[in-house]
């Protein structure tokens, strides 16, 4: 099984990584992905573009650690985690999730755990550009801390 | 000795990337009230009334855990990647 872990400064192609996880694996029943996207609006204000900070090492190890946890949890046969760093323009994917299961619900379940996962705990922060020049910091959201939180640890 | 890096919206109140320090303190809440001693925005940052989380050795950490020589700790702010 193919496990793909990236963090790129590059624009994302997100159908080339979906289609990369669909592959010739005759085993595979069901794909699932999530793609994060850029708005161009938040609280309200127009945002221009957005930058991406992470921590250099420490991203990609807890990233490699939620794609492991959930590969542990359900049996998977593919799994393509792609997140973006740098600028970032709206409409752009910002995240790709791709899972490849024998079966739809561990698919739709480990997809829906990563990024839940990943929204708390691997090391991003997003600097949003407003249209009228200034910065701001996006705020975490306490919704996303619930999501985490609604997983089991059984 | 250890190595201290600030990320993000933390970096810019404090004025500060990254920082080496000769001496380690015991632990990583040892560490946060000795950079809040430096007072002005470092005592507001390392207060407590915002959350400021730490890593040691790029793996998530608590107050109570231990630091060594050479270790690397991050201090940032909640993560809001995805």
């Amino acid at each position: 099984m193919s496990i793909e872990v990236r963090v790129q400064a590059t624009p994302l192609d997100a159908l080339a990584e979906i289609a990369a996880v669909s592959g010739d694996d005759r085993g595979v029943g069901g794909v699932v992905s999530f793609i994060g996207l850029m708005r161009d609006l938040n609280q309200g204000d127009e945002v221009a573009a957005m930058t991406l900070e992470h921590y250099p090492g420490m991203t990609e190890r807890a990233l490699d650690r939620i794609v492991e946890e959930a590969n542990e949890r359900w049996d998977l046969l593919g799994v393509r985690l792609v997140h973006r760093v740098g600028e970032v323009r709206p409409t752009e994917p910002i995240v790709v999730v791709v899972v490849a299961a024998a079966h739809r619900g561990e698919a739709f379940r480990a997809c829906e755990f990563i990024i839940d996962f990943l929204k708390t705990r691997a090391p991003f922060w997003k600097l949003e550009q407003k249209t009228d020049g200034t910065q701001r910091w996006v705020d975490s959201r306490s919704s996303d801390d619930d999501a985490a939180a609604g997983w089991s640890t059984s | 000795m250890i190595r201290v890096l600030y990320f993000a919206s933390l970096r810019e109140r404090l004025g500060a990337t990254a920082e080496t320090l000769s001496d380690q303190p015991e632990t990583v809440g040892v560490l946060r009230s000795v950079l809040a001693a430096r007072g002005d925005a470092w005592k507001t940052a390392f207060s407590g009334d915002q959350p400021v989380l730490a890593a040691v050795n790029q793996e998530m950490a608590n107050d109570d855990t231990a630091l060594g020589d050479g270790d690397e700790v991050g201090f940032f702010p909640p993560v809001t990647g995805g």
